[in-house]
């Protein structure tokens, strides 16, 4: 399918700001750490969104991922080996096969059945972190760990110490999974995820076996979450059971959906409004809960498309 | 050891007719409308609020009986103003609406009356045990299995024999028929939301004399609820109500053997039942 | 051999019989119509040969292969295609997606990650193929939900076409249509008939698309096969005009 010039004069944009962030961040009064925050959080909505948007899904628990990735990793540093690279592994892997394990008790859900078990799935692992204190710490979580410098054979990058590489550091990873994902968006694969959106009675008479592509596509997305969730605690240093809670879940699902479910890039639009807004309000009030809440609410009953959405909106018309 | 294993027993079941009390209040929600009240576990801290507040003028049973209703009331307003919207959208609106509702509701029950645990009186006849030889039997906990098992058999008793109830499970099977017969659907979806409410403010009225008064109160109920009604089967009442109990007990029994997998057995009990029967115990079949 | 052999297939809600005992022999190359009053059971005929609902006695053979088990997915593979009373398509894709879509899943690209060049080619020609066939050329890019009735199913048609069917079931192919569309999809189902030599079985309420086209109708009534014949036969039977315009004016 070809692609249109708007389409290709957005994607330059958005790149264009990405790769240039640490140079107009704290000119507009912000800092690169945001920025950081920012991609990280981006990853993981868009990898929701393959399930949520293009799949037409509604994984409410993917926080579970998203933490397990967190937790893969910061427990290889501190009891394995203090090793980026094999941290990161760890993450995937841990996340990955919990999604592949669990996939199939729900791939035959639908609606909000499928809601209900992600949610209550997700809370499973929370469950097992708070528990397993000697282990994960509990409430406390893990830390007294710190992401190593990377030691690539022609150079060492310290993305420890110096904000600006670990936020390139991670605009690369960024940029790997979100190029991979929007490439099996574009596949025949991808078009039959489409499919299942669209209309999943006719994608089952086109011969797709529904069910199987359905948990096809949950393992990607959260393959991809997990790699966020390993980004998260490597940002922090840190990790704790807030990561996997379902309250974590919710924020993916508004950020998608605030920045436009049906593009590619509306979650990065969401998770930079929303983090810029968390931001804002938490250094101004004790109360920001209410607020992120009524922001919820404002959004669903009225932006239910998002600013993405909208903006196309306006362009058809 | 039989007496551990009473004691816990008994326990679960307490337990499990509050996660019962809360999950019919949720299913009846979702089976008429088709929401995920997220912000259930709220409405039921909200209950307990509401009782510590009204106590020192209405007394114990005063409390008891009316923060219920007004918590249902509260419910009802919000059902009108807020969620009624959603109806003919992709429930993951209603969700996030719901969700950003709990947030609000355990962000503002915080403002208002503060973070930490509040000192919630249960009249002291109520606490004491019963006897010697059971002492885990007290007052309190009797009166409550007894409450809760009077307020599901009327809840059942409403929903089989008067107008409301009828209504309530016809337009669960088939809303639109209902709706051609003439019964005004809105209204009907509202009354059923208050009712829900009602069950989840009775619970947390009951829950805050057990467990104490806090901001977080609403949030460890809300997950076995659900769990119950993916246990007990989708649609169902009955099935959620013995899903409930049945999660309840389990985990009790469970304590006396193994500590600490008394809270995971619930989770390894849903999965047990979506992997070999996922419409859930007493579910209809092609609800999902 | 015969291409679809229903043998005795009923089908029970409860105590609600739908579908009683009913027959078909279809042939290679045939057209035929299923005719009956609303709620003859028609519907559910289709759906007990489609897979979407499974029969409570009976069997379906499709080729000489018990089918009676398979989901829908499958007996799609096996070459059955179907389309719906109420048009089932994607709505907020273009035609030429839509069409896309059904090609690619015939070719075997279901879970494919991504086409070389040629295969690309190859099913680019194929939907441009199909869009023309089904007259769907200048709306290609158009999406589907933004279509006339009569173009989304076209649209329909032709998505079932691309997959390829040895045996193609058209639920009331000409439901809510005026006249010009009326005609337009006939002449649609009759080139496909002719030129790509395709069995169809059609479920019409539309007598004059029925008798323009059908090799053969079978009459359901209550479930029950009534009749069955040629369009003369059919047309000449007391019984179906009974059936359809009630005792009273027989």
């Amino acid at each position: 399918m070809p692609t249109n010039p708007t389409k290709l004069a957005g994607d330059l944009l958005v790149w264009l700001a990405l790769l240039s962030a640490p140079f107009w961040l704290p000119r507009v009064g912000s800092y690169v750490e945001l920025g950081t925050h920012v991609v990280v959080f981006a990853l993981a909505a868009t990898a929701l969104n393959f399930l949520l948007g293009y799949t037409g899904v509604l994984s409410f628990g993917h926080a579970a991922y998203f933490g397990l990735g967190a937790y893969g990793t910061a427990l290889t540093f501190k009891y394995l080996v203090p090793s980026t690279p094999v941290g990161i592994l760890a993450g995937i892997v841990l996340g990955t096969v919990a999604a592949a394990i669990i996939g199939p008790m729900i791939a035959r859900l639908r609606g909000v059945y499928f809601a209900m078990c992600t949610i209550a799935f997700g809370q499973v692992f929370y469950f097992i972190a708070f528990q397993w204190f000697s282990l994960t710490g509990g409430d406390d979580g893990v830390s007294g760990w710190h992401r190593e410098p990377l030691h690539l054979g022609f150079a060492d990058i310290d993305i420890l110490n110096n904000s600006d590489a670990f936020y390139y550091f991670v605009l690369a990873v960024f940029a790997v999974c979100v190029g991979v994902m929007a490439f099996l968006l574009r596949s025949p694969f991808g078009r039959t995820l489409l499919a299942i959106r669209e209309n999943e009675r006719r994608a089952r008479f086109l011969g797709i076996p529904v069910d199987r592509h359905i948990w096809m596509s949950w393992v990607i997305s959260c393959f991809f979450v997990s790699i966020a969730g390993s980004l998260f605690a490597l940002m922090n240093n840190f990790v704790d059971p807030r990561a996997l809670r379902w309250d974590q879940s919710g924020t993916f699902v508004i950020m998608t959906v605030l920045g436009g479910m049906r593009s590619f890039w509306g979650p990065l639009i969401g998770a930079a409004i929303y983090l810029v807004l968390q931001d804002y309000i938490s250094s101004h009030t004790e109360n920001w809960m209410s607020f992120i809440g009524a922001f919820f609410v404002l959004i669903v009953l009225f932006f239910p498309r998002g600013v993405l959405g909208i903006i196309r909106r306006k362009a058809a018309t | 050891m039989t007496q551990l294993v009473l004691f816990n027993a008994f326990n679960g079941l307490i337990i499990g007719a509050f996660y019962a009390l809360m999950a019919l209040g949720l299913s009846l929600i979702l089976n008429l409308s088709g929401v995920i009240n997220f912000a259930h576990g709220g409405f039921l801290a909200i209950g307990g609020y509401l009782a510590y507040t009204l106590m020192p003028y209405l007394g114990f049973w005063g409390a008891l009986v009316a923060s219920p209703v007004l918590v249902a009331f509260i419910g009802i307003v919000i059902e009108r103003v807020l969620i009624r919207r959603l109806y003919g959208r992709d429930p993951l609106y209603s969700l996030l609406l719901t969700f950003g509702l709990a947030f609000m509701i355990e962000d503002g029950t915080r403002f208002i009356w503060g973070a930490q645990s509040l000192p919630y009186q249960i009249p002291a006849w109520l606490s004491s045990p019963l006897s010697l030889q059971y002492f885990f039997l007290t007052g309190y906990r009797v009166f409550m299995v007894l409450l809760v098992t009077a307020v599901v058999a009327a809840l059942f008793f409403i929903l089989t024999y008067t107008r409301l109830g009828i209504r309530i499970r016809a337009g669960t099977l088939d809303l639109e028929t209902v709706s051609v017969l003439g019964v005004n659907v809105r209204v009907l979806r509202n009354l059923n939301f208050g009712l829900g409410i009602y069950l989840a403010g009775l619970a947390g009225v009951l829950a805050v004399g057990m467990l104490g008064l806090q901001p977080t109160i609403g949030d460890n109920l809300i997950m076995p609820s659900f769990i119950a009604i993916i246990v007990g089967g989708l649609g169902s009442l009955p099935g959620t109500l013995a899903g409930g109990i049945l999660i309840g007990l389990v985990s009790g029994i469970t304590t006396v053997f193994l500590p600490a997998a008394s809270e995971a057995v619930i989770y390894v009990m849903m999965a047990a039942v979506l992997i070999v029967r996922p419409r859930g115990l007493l579910g209809e079949e092609g609800r999902f | 051999m015969s291409l679809l052999r229903v043998e005795n297939v009923s089908k029970h809600f409860g105590s609600l019989v739908a579908v009683d005992g009913v027959s078909m022999i279809v042939e290679p190359g045939e057209l035929r119509a299923v005719i009956g009053p609303n709620g003859a059971g028609k519907t559910t005929f289709f759906n007990l040969i489609s897979g979407f609902l499974t029969q409570t006695s009976g069997k379906i053979i499709f080729e000489g292969e018990d089918i009676s088990r398979l989901l829908p997915a499958r007996r799609v593979w096996k070459g059955i295609a179907r389309t719906f009373q109420i048009t089932e398509v994607f709505p907020e894709l273009t035609v030429r997606e839509n069409l896309r879509i059904p090609v690619e899943v015939q070719a075997g690209y279901r879970t494919s990650p991504w086409l070389s060049a040629d295969a690309d080619g190859e099913i680019r020609a194929r939907v441009t193929e199909l869009l023309d066939m089904g007259g769907l050329g200048e709306k290609a890019d158009r999406l589907v939900g933004e279509l006339s009735h009569g173009d989304q199913r076209a649209t329909e048609i032709m998505m079932a076409l691309a997959l390829k069917p040895r045996l193609l079931l058209l639920d009331e192919p000409t439901a809510g249509m005026g006249d010009q569309e009326t005609y337009d999809i006939t002449q649609l189902i009759r080139k496909l008939h002719r030129d790509q030599k395709l069995t169809i079985v059609l479920i019409e309420h539309d007598m004059r698309v029925v008798f323009h086209l059908a090799d053969r109708i079978m009459v359901l009534a209550e479930g029950r096969t009534l009749a069955e014949g040629t369009p003369k036969e059919i047309a000449a039977n007391e019984a179906v005009q009974a059936a359809y315009l009630g005792k009273a004016a027989a």
